[in-house]
């Protein structure tokens, strides 16, 4: 039990070098930082426009969805990524075990395609 | 090695494959022109199965190094969640049909939401644990948006989900720190790091967390808010769907994590789910009483439910166990039947939920009225009905336990709780004429699963055809 948690001693530094240096940098700004804020510096600013308008507007769900398929092909490749490194290591059953998994993505993939949610318009 | 490991989990992978081939098969030629034959065609698909693992499974097997158990237990709460789900499909069929809901994604969400059930019963590891949870909870955020057009429909799946993203949440912090205290993932080494009697902080942290999840899916009180909206909003076949098969999954992997994992430590956790039965019986039965929407109604009276389940289960012995397995068992058929009165609800075609439409409902429909009457006797635990044993069964076990304080606020409760549903009968045959009634509802199928509900709630009371037996070898697996 000891044992194991002195293992994770290295990440309780990490995090306490990280939280002190994030405070150190936030407090140095609050600190040492020159302010004198006028109407004009504080005001929305737009490369030199007024804002045209809220910046919480509607978009088209069609982003939205282009970027979920992203992300799922995006982790599609930090599996493969390790597992092709490892390749000389890999049984058999590791190599059908992704096989397995691509055919699975593929099923989806045909069926988003096949709906229709590649298409823009 | 591996033949033996994928032979275990055959069913899993059938329904699995099922379901993609019926997905890709269906995009490619007809979409929803097939869909009414493909929710029929995966009601079979699952009726078979459940018929396969009930009748071809034995013994106790182990799978993947431990990660994948196939014993009673599992079989049991593999052929609940089988023939609900199915029970639910052959249901919903029609009904969607005729409000232009059914889409041929509906059958195959249900198929893989049931895969993920599957594997959750057969948890024996934190990793497949999570799997088959998430599995079976991202199919039913869809489900529950199924309706798309409808703000209530949208509303209840992205409340269902950041809900059930924050119970996951909880769940994976638990996890992770009884995997940090423990070592390991697999229930087999928890149980053994956390020893006999008290287990160490680190790992009651973990489990309270990793309960506190679970409670979540279970829908028991103080984690049950989602649950009104949840049933309201979404189309009612998926409110019945709900109802049923993810709570059997949900409480099987409850009693397998807290019997294989914490079985040594009952002492640790059997007030925790004590307080979780107590607030989910008696908020199940006070809330309700202000509900007219039925369907609310009946998520209250869910929560209700799953808090006498969770009754057995704080029992911490073998017999909690199983009269939690026959509890569900019975919780289940009951709502099957009552939702397919829910279902049959509609007036010129239109779905109607609220419970004044059934005012003098017996003159206009005696044989559906008398059939409601029983179910909702049987709800509310009223002997000579099968509803009563399931709770007496439940009340025993924590009357044995030692847990008298228990078992006399579940009575309380139900004497409460009683009121609701008395009051549904009252309306049918003493209520006030008025104008609006219900029309007939003219589905064979409904009318079936109705009367068949009804007729087992009369006369299951000889033997409950024959599940205790059953359910008692299965918790003989889970508790040593």
């Amino acid at each position: 039990m000891e044992e194991m948690l002195r293992e994770y001693l290295p990440i309780l530094v990490f995090l306490a070098v990280a939280i002190g240096l994030g405070l150190v940098l936030i407090l140095a700004a609050v600190v040492l930082a020159v302010r004198n804020p006028d109407p004009e510096k504080v005001s929305a600013y737009e490369c030199g426009f007024n804002a045209f308008d809220d910046a919480r507007m509607k978009f088209d769900v069609r982003f939205y969805l282009v970027s979920i398929l992203f992300i799922i092909f995006d982790l599609e490749i930090a599996f493969l990524f390790p597992w092709a490194v490892a390749f000389q290591g890999v049984s058999m059953i590791g190599f059908w075990s992704m096989m397995v998994f691509l055919a699975v993505l593929t099923v989806g993939f045909a069926y988003e395609w096949k709906k229709g949610a590649l298409e823009w318009e | 090695m591996f033949q033996t490991d994928f032979n275990i989990i055959l069913p899993e992978v059938v329904l699995a494959v099922y379901a993609m081939l019926a997905l890709v098969g269906a995009v490619y030629t007809g979409k929803d022109k097939l869909a009414p034959a493909m929710t029929w065609l995966t009601a079979i698909v699952m009726v078979l199965i459940a018929a396969w693992i009930g009748f071809a499974g034995d013994g106790s097997h182990l799978a993947f190094g431990g990660m994948f158990h196939d014993d009673p237990f599992s079989r049991f709460g593999k052929v609940t969640i089988l023939l609900s789900a199915a029970a639910v499909l052959a249901m919903s069929a029609e009904y969607m049909e005729r409000r232009g809901l059914l889409r041929f994604e509906f059958p195959v969400l249900v198929a893989l939401s049931v895969v993920g059930m599957m594997m959750m019963v057969s948890a024996g590891d934190l990793m497949s644990l999570y799997m088959g949870l998430e599995l079976q909870s991202l199919a039913l955020y869809v489900l529950a948006s199924l309706r798309r057009e409808s703000a209530k429909s949208t509303e209840a799946g992205l409340k269902y989900f950041v809900l059930g993203s924050l119970s996951s949440g909880l769940l994976l912090f638990g996890a992770s720190l009884t995997y940090g205290f423990s070592g390991t993932t697999l229930f087999s080494g928890i149980i053994e790091a956390a020893g006999a009697g008290q287990a160490p902080v680190g790992l009651l942290f973990g489990l309270v967390l990793i309960a506190s999840g679970l409670a979540f899916k279970v829908s028991a009180v103080p984690f049950h808010m989602w649950t009104p909206d949840v049933y309201e909003g979404a189309p009612t076949p998926v409110t019945a769907f709900f109802a049923t098969a993810p709570k059997v999954a949900a409480m099987g992997l409850f009693a397998r994590v807290l019997h294989d994992a914490f079985g040594g430590v009952v002492g640790d956790w059997q007030q925790i789910i004590a307080v979780l039965s107590v607030l989910s019986m008696f908020l199940g039965s006070i809330a309700a009483i202000g509900q007219r929407n039925i369907k609310r109604l009946m998520a209250y009276s869910s929560i209700a439910h799953m808090g006498y389940a969770l009754m057995g289960l704080s029992a911490g012995n073998a017999f909690g166990v199983q009269a939690m397995l026959v509890y569900m068992a019975i919780y289940v058929t009951m709502n099957v039947g009552t939702f397919a009165f829910i279902l049959s609800m509609e007036r010129d075609g239109q779905p109607v939920v609220e419970i004044d439409a059934l005012n003098l409902y017996a003159r206009r429909e005696p044989g559906k009225a008398l059939a409601l009457l029983v179910l909702m006797f049987s709800l509310a635990g009223v002997p000579p009905l099968v509803g009563f044993f399931g709770k007496l069964y439940v009340l025993r076990a924590a009357y044995e336990a030692g847990l008298i304080w228990l078992a006399v606020l579940g009575m309380v409760a139900s004497v409460i709780g009683a009121f609701y549903y008395l009051r549904i009968v009252y309306y049918m045959y003493f209520g006030e004429e008025r104008e609006e009634g219900l029309d007939g509802g003219k589905s064979p199928v409904l009318w079936a699963f109705l009367m068949g509900s009804a007729a087992i709630m009369l006369l299951g009371v000889v033997n409950l055809f024959g599940i205790e037996g059953v359910a008692q070898a299965a918790a003989a697996t889970l508790v040593h």
